[in-house]
Formats: structure tokens, C-alpha cells, sequence
């Protein structure tokens, strides 16, 4: 087996484009878990326990299933109930709901860091709890919180091709496309690998150098 | 149909499914732990060209997506005159890839055992490899276990995926089910109750007791 | 534990204390902090809290800024009940609104500063006055640079907490809670985490409060020297109880109590 350039010249463009496909779908998956998993961090914090042990276990049960089993749940499910989604709502969801789960995590551990002497200014300052949360805490964890954030907007992008299970038309969907039409893998797996290689390396870069930036914004150093 | 009759009927393909995950899931786990070992070492290395291997596995499985990983190993091998079994094929992408992670936390761990231990052994004129054995790797399992077990998580969904390549486990099971009843709800949502329940009530505590045995024999618990 | 029914809705009478604390008690678990706290403190009165660690002077100012809940009797800030609220003619535990509001009257400056560190000195000045006193921008910047430029800290209005000294951040906090425009200010050992040269210029505008402001203080500190100079009234806590409370002058000079004296004594000898 050989390598043929020809044949990887044809298929690169439309490659490329579905590469498209997939950045758009990282974002949007991290989009609804950066927001969602918020909403679950804090939800977890309030005083109200029935709401913190159900926030608690669901994501506990989101961290410890498989991605690819939720995707295919959310997709078939659906039309049982009469709700047909999209294979792209489906794995949108699916993907958000995934990493809302670690995500609140990252937050929790954000939050948690934050002295207690801020919550006591706040009070002392009267501030309201949304206020204490939007103005003070918030501001103070979301920076510690960047690290652990970054690496899943990159474990998101690598767990995008397990949307091609259910049809959405990303990377790895063309690539098995490709590879069934012309009898030949060689060529689009390998290049899929690359595009997530140098994708990958050069995210995990950026985030740590914006990192960095974030900290010295803020006056944290 | 009632969901007790629908498990007497089924639930004979859920079980077998279940013992080819467990499989997958042990195989992939000793090649991952052994993999992390070597490779985590091979990090600390000061020679060059081992440590420069070590990188390169590391970089090459962390940034490639594992499902490019195993569709690499299952389609492009063969043309190479490399046929595996699928099931072999299966353990050795999930192995291979949790492996990667796994090195650079073997990597942090090691690193982070204090320095005046390492001086000590060189104190009482152990050989590098016997310092290594018997006082610094000891007291790095401690320091990793926790991260350890939540990569052993990530190791038992990651196994959902090689029913992508036809491995009969519970994944598989389940969606053959539901393409021959259509019962989605039942079929994946019994497949993601049975991970759950693997993941929360079997391999966390197991991860769990064995932190405090380790804990225990450190002389801190 | 005697009933809520037994405490007064509200304080009247020709000398309303500013402060109240009327049979309070706080435990943790099995452990009590403080029994049956009975307290009165004055409108412009300055009482300084001083005590061995462990003797519950810091709670004491705690459960006045509501950061810690009671278990036992009531506080009044001002005549009105502070850790409950008047319901069907009785007093219930105070909910969170209610809180709210009623701490509104309170300041407080904490060991640590807890300045926000994202936040330069003005902007932590102006965030209550603008979030909850609903002040515009304009008014709390005025209002902020006023106090900061009454602490000593006007040049240094744009920096952020990182770049000060720990007695510039202290003055800092204190004009942020003077900023809300308290009738009651805390001060929970404000200079014991400061190096000793700058512990001057904090004690400073505290004394300057006191002289010049209408302020009713309550503080807690391991000074003795500031402690005498500048309150009306000293009270030595022992074991979660007052143990003898009086004038400086004359509890510095003629503690009455074996405790008092043994604390003061080893307070001496460590100076």
C-alpha cells in the first residue's frame, strides 16, 4: 500500500471543509456546556437540597456514561415521544449536556477557591446573592477556572467525530464517506489524524498563552 | 409490552454484552497501566532521544481524537497486511490512548514526590532503580490515585467505542436492540444505567478503597 | 431556653441602646462559644472586645454582621431586632430578606481586608454604594474618593489590592464600609495580620473616626495601648462570657477579676 498524493490532493478540500464542521460544532457543544454547566455548579450550591443532591447525581451519571451511548439516547428518543430532532440538535445537546457536567466541575473548583473572606465582604457590603455571585465571586473564579476550561473546549473537539455516528456530516463522517466510495482509508483517516493533531497542539498553546493574559488583565499575578 | 417482559427477553444480550465490556474494559486498563508506566518514565528521562520518544506517544495519542484512532488501527492496518481481530483491535486503541494520559500522570506524580525524598535514597547509596522502585514510586501511586481513578472512568466509556468496529460488548448489544425493536428508551437507557452502575458502584469505590489501603500503609489515614 | 415570646418586638424607652445583645447564645455542635450574651452599647459609644483566643470576642462581632447565626436570644440593632422579625406579634428567626435589610446599618472591617481583588481601591469603594444603595457613578465615585482621600489613599485610587501594603489595603477596607454609610462599624482585629511599622497608620484613622465621626464601634484587638487611648469602654471576655467590663482607665488600673488580671499581666509581659 502505497501512499497517492493525487488522490489526497482531490479529497483535502472537501476535507478541509468538513474540518469547518467540526470546529463549528466544538463551539457550539462548549457554547451550551460553559453555560449549562454554570447553572449546574451553581445549582449545587444553593441551600435547597432535594435540587443539590438531584443537580449532584445527574452529573455524576453525565461524567460516568459514554458520550457515544448519550448521543445515540438523545437522537432516538426523540421521535418515541414525537420529537424528531436533527442529527446536529441531537448531538448538540447530547455533546452540552456531556461536558456541562465536567465543566461544573471546573467551576465548583473555581468557586471553592475563592476565599471565604470574600463571601463575608459581600455580606458586610450588603450585596445580594446574585450580586455576590455576578460582581465578586464569578470574576474571581472564572480565571482560576481557565485552565480546566481550555482542556475541554480541546476534549470537545476530539470527541466530535463520534457525532458521525448519528449522521452529522463533520470530519470523520467524510472521511468514512470518502473512504467507502473510493475504497481507500488510508489516505482521509490519516489526514483526519493530522488536522486533530496540529489542531490540538496548537489550541493547547493558545490557552495556556491566554492564560496567562487573563491572570494579568485582571491584576492576579 | 412491559419493560419486565422486554428485559426477560433481552436481557440475555445485555448480560453478554456486559461480560464483553468487562473484558475490553480489564484488557484496555493493563495495557493503559503498563503503557503509562513505561511512558511515564520515559518522560523523566534525561537522556534525549528516550524522552523525545515518550513525547511524541504522548502528544501523537493525546491529540488525535481515539475514535480517528481506532478506525486508523481497524481500516488502514490491514492494508498493510496487518489484520487484527477486532476485539484485539478494540483494547488496543482505548490501551493505547489512556496509556498517553496516563504517562503524564504517572510524569506529575513522580515529579511531585518531594525533592529531600529523592536526596535521602541518594543519601543511603541506592542505586537509581532501586531508589526509583522502593521510595519513589511508592509515594507517587499516592499522589496520582485520585487523578487515576477518574482516567479509569474515562478508560471504561471510552471502551464504548469499539462497538463501532463490531465488538459485540453493551454498547453493541444496544444498538442492535433498538435497530430490531425500535425500543430506544429502553434499550439505551438500560445500556447507560448499566454503565453507571459500573462506573459509580463498582470501579469508584474499588478506586476508593484502594486510595485508603495506599493511604493506610503511607502510615496516613 | 427561654421562648421568643418572651423578648420585646422592638426596644423604646428614653435610651435606646444602638446595640443590643439580650440573652444571646451561640454554639457549635456540642461546643459553646457564647452563654447567654447580655451587651448594651450606645449610640457613639466605642467598646473595645479583648480576651484570650478561644473567648468568643470575634464571634461577638460575627453575629452582628450576621455572618454567623445564633442559637439563642435576640439581637437589636438601633431598637429593631437584627437576627429576627416580628410575625403575628411575635419574633421569628429572621429570613434572608429580612437580614438583608437589617445588617444594612452595619459595617465591618476584617482581619484579612478581604478587599476585592479584581476591583482597584475606588472600585472597591464604590461597588456598595452603587450595587446596593443604588448611588450613580458619579455620586459614589465622589463619595469613595472622599474617603479614600480621608484614610490617606486618594494617590493610590487606581491600583489594585496586589499592589498595596497590607495597612494601604486595611485603610482601603476601611473607607469601603464607611463608604455605605454604616451607624455601626466592626473592626475584627484590623492590625493583627499587619507588619508592626505600618500597624500606626490604620490605628490612625480609627482614632480619627472616633474623635471626629458619631460612630458607634465595636472592635476586637490584641492592642492594649490603642485599646486604652481610644475607647470608652473595655470588656474582657473569658470562656464565652464577659468577664468584667468597665473604663479603660480603670480596668487597665484596677482589674477586679483574678482572670482579668492574670490576662493582663501575661499581655504585659509579652509587650
Amino acid at each position: 500500500m502505497h501512499w497517492d498524493w493525487q488522490f489526497t490532493a482531490e479529497i483535502l478540500p472537501r476535507l478541509l471543509w468538513a474540518t469547518l464542521n467540526t470546529l463549528m460544532a466544538a463551539g457550539l457543544g462548549y457554547a451550551i456546556a460553559a453555560v449549562l454547566g454554570l447553572v449546574f455548579a451553581i445549582a449545587q450550591r444553593t441551600p435547597f437540597r432535594p435540587l443539590t443532591v438531584t443537580v449532584r447525581e445527574l452529573v455524576e451519571f453525565l461524567r460516568s456514561t459514554p458520550l457515544v451511548l448519550q448521543i445515540f439516547f438523545v437522537y432516538y428518543v426523540g421521535p418515541e415521544y414525537g420529537v424528531s430532532l436533527s442529527p446536529w440538535v441531537a448531538g448538540m445537546i447530547a455533546i452540552g449536556l456531556h461536558y456541562a457536567a465536567y465543566l461544573s466541575e471546573v467551576y465548583r473548583g473555581g468557586i471553592e477557591s475563592v476565599p471565604k473572606g470574600q463571601w463575608e465582604a459581600c455580606t458586610a457590603i450588603n450585596l445580594t446573592t446574585a450580586q455576590t455571585y455576578r460582581r465578586i465571586i464569578l470574576p474571581q473564579a472564572l480565571p482560576l477556572s481557565v485552565a480546566g476550561m481550555g482542556n475541554y473546549l480541546i476534549s470537545i473537539f476530539k470527541d466530535t467525530p463520534m457525532l458521525s455516528v448519528i449522521g452529522v456530516a463533520e470530519l470523520m463522517q467524510a472521511a468514512t464517506a470518502i473512504g467507502g466510495q473510493n475504497y481507500r482509508y488510508l489516505e482521509p483517516y490519516t489526514i483526519v489524524g493530522v488536522v486533530f493533531l496540529v489542531i490540538s497542539l496548537f489550541s493547547a498553546a493558545s490557552i495556556r498563552g491566554f492564560e496567562a493574559w487573563i491572570r494579568r488583565k485582571l491584576g492576579m499575578y | 409490552m412491559t419493560y419486565i417482559s422486554f428485559l426477560s427477553d433481552y436481557g440475555g444480550r445485555f448480560v453478554d454484552g456486559m461480560l464483553v465490556t468487562a473484558l475490553q474494559f480489564l484488557c484496555s486498563l493493563a495495557l493503559a497501566t503498563v503503557l503509562a508506566l513505561v511512558f511515564g518514565l520515559m518522560l523523566l528521562s534525561s537522556n534525549a532521544a528516550v524522552k523525545g520518544a515518550a513525547v511524541v506517544y504522548v502528544e501523537f495519542f493525546r491529540g488525535t481524537s481515539l475514535l480517528v484512532q481506532l478506525f486508523w488501527l481497524f481500516f488502514v492496518l490491514p492494508l498493510f497486511g496487518i489484520t487484527l481481530e477486532p476485539f484485539f483491535t478494540g483494547f488496543l486503541a482505548v490501551g493505547l490512548n489512556i496509556g498517553a494520559y496516563g504517562a503524564q500522570l504517572v510524569q506529575g506524580a513522580i515529579k511531585s514526590v518531594p525533592r529531600g525524598q529523592w536526596e535521602a535514597a541518594y543519601a543511603l547509596s541506592m542505586s537509581p532503580a532501586k531508589r526509583m522502585r522502593r521510595i519513589i514510586i511508592p509515594q507517587a501511586l499516592v499522589i496520582m490515585l485520585p487523578a487515576w481513578g477518574n482516567l479509569v472512568i474515562e478508560l471504561l466509556k471510552s471502551t464504548a467505542l469499539v462497538a463501532l468496529i463490531a465488538v459485540p460488548d453493551l454498547m453493541f448489544e444496544a444498538k442492535q436492540l433498538n435497530s430490531s425493536t425500535y425500543l430506544s428508551t429502553w434499550t439505551f437507557g438500560t445500556a447507560l444505567v448499566i454503565y453507571y452502575i459500573f462506573a459509580r458502584f463498582l470501579v469508584t469505590p474499588t478506586m476508593r478503597s484502594l486510595e485508603h489501603v495506599m493511604a493506610r500503609r503511607m502510615g496516613r489515614s | 431556653m427561654e421562648a421568643l415570646s418572651s423578648f420585646p418586638l422592638e426596644l423604646t424607652g428614653p435610651e435606646v441602646p444602638m446595640v443590643r445583645f439580650m440573652n444571646v447564645r451561640k454554639t457549635y455542635g456540642d461546643f459553646v462559644v457564647l452563654d447567654n450574651l447580655n451587651l448594651d452599647i450606645a449610640p457613639g459609644e466605642m467598646v473595645t472586645v479583648i480576651g484570650p483566643s478561644g473567648s468568643g470576642k470575634t464571634t461577638v462581632l460575627r453575629m452582628l454582621m450576621t455572618l454567623e447565626t445564633i442559637n439563642g436570644g435576640v439581637i437589636y440593632v438601633d431598637g429593631k431586632p437584627l437576627t429576627h422579625m416580628p410575625k403575628n406579634g411575635v419574633l421569628v428567626p429572621a429570613d434572608a430578606k429580612y437580614l438583608r435589610k437589617a445588617r444594612s446599618s452595619i459595617g465591618m472591617c476584617f482581619q484579612h481586608f478581604n478587599l476585592f481583588p479584581h476591583m482597584t481601591a475606588l472600585e472597591n469603594c464604590m461597588e456598595g454604594p452603587v450595587q446596593v444603595l443604588g448611588l450613580s457613578r458619579r455620586e459614589a465615585k465622589e463619595r469613595a474618593e472622599e474617603l479614600l482621600s480621608m484614610v490617606g489613599m486618594i494617590e493610590k485610587k487606581d491600583q489594585h489590592p496586589a499592589r498595596l501594603s497590607g495597612g494601604q489595603q486595611q485603610r482601603v477596607a476601611i473607607a469601603r464600609a464607611l463608604a455605605m454609610r454604616p451607624k455601626v462599624m466592626l473592626f475584627d482585629e484590623v492590625t493583627s495580620a499587619l507588619d508592626p511599622e505600618v500597624i500606626g497608620e490604620v490605628t490612625n484613622v480609627i482614632q480619627d473616626l472616633v474623635t471626629k465621626h458619631n460612630l458607634t464601634m465595636l472592635m476586637v484587638t490584641h492592642q492594649m495601648g490603642f485599646a486604652r487611648d481610644i475607647s470608652d469602654r473595655i470588656c474582657f471576655f473569658y470562656g464565652g462570657k464577659i468577664e468584667e467590663q468597665d473604663t479603660p482607665e480603670e480596668l487597665f488600673a484596677n482589674p477586679k477579676s483574678k482572670r482579668t488580671q492574670q490576662f493582663l499581666s501575661a499581655v504585659k509581659a509579652a509587650d
